[in-house]
């Protein structure tokens, strides 16, 4: 301390801070070469000609107020389509007296979710797997109705983004468990199991996701002994399971492979069974490697979630062209497209900045 | 009785569960015959099915009439054509669909990736809002926009836009001029082929010399020339025989010349616009991934930033650029089959078509996964090929 003492005192200047004035940071990065001016004007004269019409069109000419097309002006958006149809946009053709049954589903699930991100909870995994395994029987319960006095509701009902949203739960929920099945017998040392990992993972992958949605619901129903019907929405949700599992599945065996031979040899060493290892010591690291791949999956997950449109099920985008076939809001089509569209790109977009700061804050660790 | 036996040096293999090889027999042969067992099942009631419904089954019907139009044919097809014959329309129009959606794809692309890399602040931030906005929209959405909303808003045939000499665009398409081709203009084909082969041929010649001699040879040019030069020759020589069919614009409608059908055009907007924000992605990264020492390094050997974009980065870049551009032209390719959703006439909505009309839905299920596989493999074959090409080949 009193070594300390004695030393002269040096203060400690701040950083120097950089200024730099408007002007210059226009020339910096606007113009500084005779090229990148002319690109700035060419790219504001874009904007100009694109952004401004549809300003006008969106926010100055629009409407919103009133009940019907007729208190729309002709030049600008009918924002009032949107505000009278919003229930269905949210729950399709959901009766409106039993909406509540859905608020109060996702609400439990959000809040059943809460100890999950709480910092200092012990068997996270377990609660995990807990929620995974009970929620969706509860969820189908408060969905479909028919126990304990609730009004049964058909799944042809269901719409909207409500649809959109279990549809690209059970596909998520489905495909990671399926996925590491995959992967791992994919990277088995069996051959018969490793054959056919390898098949149904390129098969698969192979086809376009209409052709899986296609076929599940035309053959399904064929595979069936006859006499049992299978439920639509059921038969797209199989295909859509088996789809995101296959591609699933690469992500993952993406992040085995990077994990090196000696985990495994360490493991083993230490007389772990193959479930053991894989467990404990190999999953953990891989999946940690690859949550941004996974999350990138679940975001082409969600949006492929609009592909049931096309064999007649009326999620978010299907509830969005129905609306534009109404013959009171004909003409319309655009506002409930955009509207849906906004609905997609918040879920995405969310998702992609999530990934985003996981992969920043497991970087962080590996930064030490 | 007591035998005295000696001990073993081995303990002798005994069957055994704790054995890890048995228990991997056992899960195997417990798997194999699972499968089976739900393969057989389903096969099974798919057959009861199937005689319930008095579905015909074998690919018997492929050689019957189709009768059915299909709005886009590129080769001549009418309802009194074969299944078989609609199969391999909607075949030709899934591919003419694909490599329109691949060529725009490619050079939108590029553009919006080496534009969010610009050092202009707004051109960055354009680019980066066009990646964001493009590619965070189901694909689906974007091409029922494009066709009900962009081209189902375009005027009527009456009202149509010229867009130039002989170019009209309306609600029914975009109508071009059709080229027809006269006697002769096979003279024209074979030059270009034979100017094809001159170019690489020197161009082989020109690589060889340098790397011997050290002298340059503007190979580009010389090239294009010949490319430019050799047909245009012959296409004098053989006494111009090319004419073109301008569409007539009449009172009620525009007829004539060659047209592309708004379904078309939407499919090829919607799938290169998507695609390009996934290329402007791969793009940017494998920019990004050329260190600054390698730009460093060219402008001390003195080369300008285009020589350095041209003959340092690019070609390292291309290396990390091409496996995930393979595979976003496979995703594009397969996401032509959406098409369904606007009418557009390629593969699938084809064989969903006869779907319908035959119900031999196991057999055109397996005809259209069958088709999308090969195609899948064809793809990532020759971009294989290339990538070996391209690949670093290190002495």
């Amino acid at each position: 301390m009193a070594v300390a003492e004695r030393r002269p005192r040096v203060e400690v200047l701040p950083p120097v801070t950089e200024r730099i004035g408007v002007l210059a940071w226009l020339k910096h990065n606007l113009f500084s070469t005779w090229y990148n001016s002319l690109l700035t004007v060419l790219v504001l004269l874009l904007l100009y000609f694109t952004l401004v019409p549809f300003f006008e069109w969106a926010v100055l000419k629009a409407t919103i107020s009133g009940t019907s097309k007729a208190d729309c002006r002709f030049d600008g958006a009918c924002w009032t389509l949107i505000k009278v149809r919003f229930g269905q946009y949210l729950y399709g053709l959901y009766p409106a007296d039993q909406r509540w049954r859905v608020n109060l589903a996702f609400g439990l699930l959000v809040l059943a979710m809460v100890p999950l991100f709480l910092p200092h909870m012990r068997h996270r995994l377990l609660y995990a797997c807990g929620l995974v395994f009970l929620y969706p029987p509860v969820a189908y319960l408060f969905f479909a109705g028919g126990l304990f006095g609730l009004e049964v509701v058909e799944t042809p009902k269901w719409g909207g983004l409500f649809l959109t949203l279990v549809i690209a739960g059970v596909g998520i929920v489905t495909s990671l468990p399926l996925g590491v099945l995959l992967a791992l017998g994919r990277r088995s040392e069996m051959p018969v199991i490793r054959a056919l990992s390898v098949v149904f993972i390129e098969l698969v992958r192979g086809v376009p996701l209409v052709t899986i949605l296609f076929m599940a619901s035309v053959m399904l129903p064929l595979f069936l002994p006859p006499g049992v019907t299978i439920d639509k929405l059921l038969r797209a949700l199989v295909g859509v399971a088996l789809f995101s599992s296959a591609y699933m599945a690469e992500v993952v065996r993406g992040g085995l492979q990077a994990i090196p031979k000696g985990q495994y040899e360490a493991a083993m060493a230490l007389g772990l069974g193959y479930w053991q290892m894989m467990g404990y010591i190999i999953l953990p690291q891989a999946l940690r490697l690859v949550i941004p791949g996974i999350v990138n999956t679940f975001i082409g997950l969600f949006k492929d979630t609009s592909l049931v449109t096309i064999i007649g099920l009326y999620d978010l985008l299907g509830m969005a062209k129905l609306i534009t076939t109404d013959p009171a809001w004909l003409g319309r089509a655009a506002e409930s497209y955009l509207f849906a569209a906004l609905g997609f790109w918040i879920f995405c977009f969310g998702m992609s900045r999530y990934s985003m700061y996981v992969e920043k804050v497991l970087a962080a660790g590996q930064r030490r | 009785m007591a035998v005295v036996t000696r001990p073993r040096l081995r303990p002798r293999a005994r069957l055994s569960l704790n054995d890890p090889r048995v228990r991997a027999v056992l899960a195997q042969l417990v798997v194999l015959a699972l499968v089976l067992a739900g393969a057989a099942y389903l096969i099974h009631n798919t057959l009861l099915n199937l005689e319930r419904l008095g579905v015909a089954s074998g690919f018997g019907f492929l050689w019957t009439t189709a009768g059915f139009d299909i709005s886009q044919t590129l080769i001549p097809y009418d309802r009194t054509y074969t299944y078989g014959r609609a199969f391999l329309v909607g075949l030709l129009n899934t591919f003419y669909v694909s490599i329109f959606g691949i060529v725009f794809a490619t050079i939108i692309g590029f553009i919006i990736g080496i534009a969010r890399l610009s050092s202009n602040w707004l051109v960055a931030k354009v680019a980066a809002a066009y990646i964001e906005i493009i590619r965070n929209v189901p694909l689906l959405l974007q091409l029922i926009v494009w066709y009900f909303v962009v081209l189902g808003g375009l005027p009527t045939a009456r009202n149509s836009i010229t867009l130039g000499e002989g170019v009209f665009l309306n609600v029914r398409g975009l109508f071009v001029p059709k080229p027809i081709f006269l006697d002769g203009f096979e003279w024209v084909v074979v030059a270009l082929a034979v100017a094809v082969i001159a170019v690489i041929l020197l161009a082989r010649w020109a690589r060889r010399r340098f790397e011997q001699t050290g002298q340059p040879f503007p190979t580009f040019r010389v090239g294009l020339a010949i490319l430019l030069l050799l047909p245009l020759a012959a296409y004098f020589l053989a006494g111009s025989p090319l004419e073109f069919q301008y569409p007539r614009h009449t009172k009620f409608r525009v007829t004539g010349g060659l047209v592309m059908l708004p379904e078309f055009m939407a499919m090829v907007a919607g799938l290169s616009i998507y695609t390009a924000a996934f290329i402007a992605e791969i793009v940017r990264a494998g920019i990004e991934a050329i260190p600054r020492g390698q730009w460093e390094a060219a402008s001390a050997l003195g080369l300008s930033r285009a020589q350095t974009l041209r003959l340092v980065v690019v070609p390292q870049a291309l290396r990390v650029i091409i496996p995930p551009q393979t595979s976003q032209y496979l995703n594009l390719t397969k996401n032509s089959s959406l098409g369904v959703a606007i009418g557009y006439p390629d593969f699938f909505n084809v064989a969903g078509t006869i779907n319908n009309q035959t119900g031999q839905a196991v057999e055109v299920i397996a005809i259209t996964m069958a088709v999308y596989l090969s195609l899948s493999l064809a793809i990532s074959a020759f971009m294989n090929w290339y990538n070996r090409r391209m690949a670093l080949v290190e002495r």
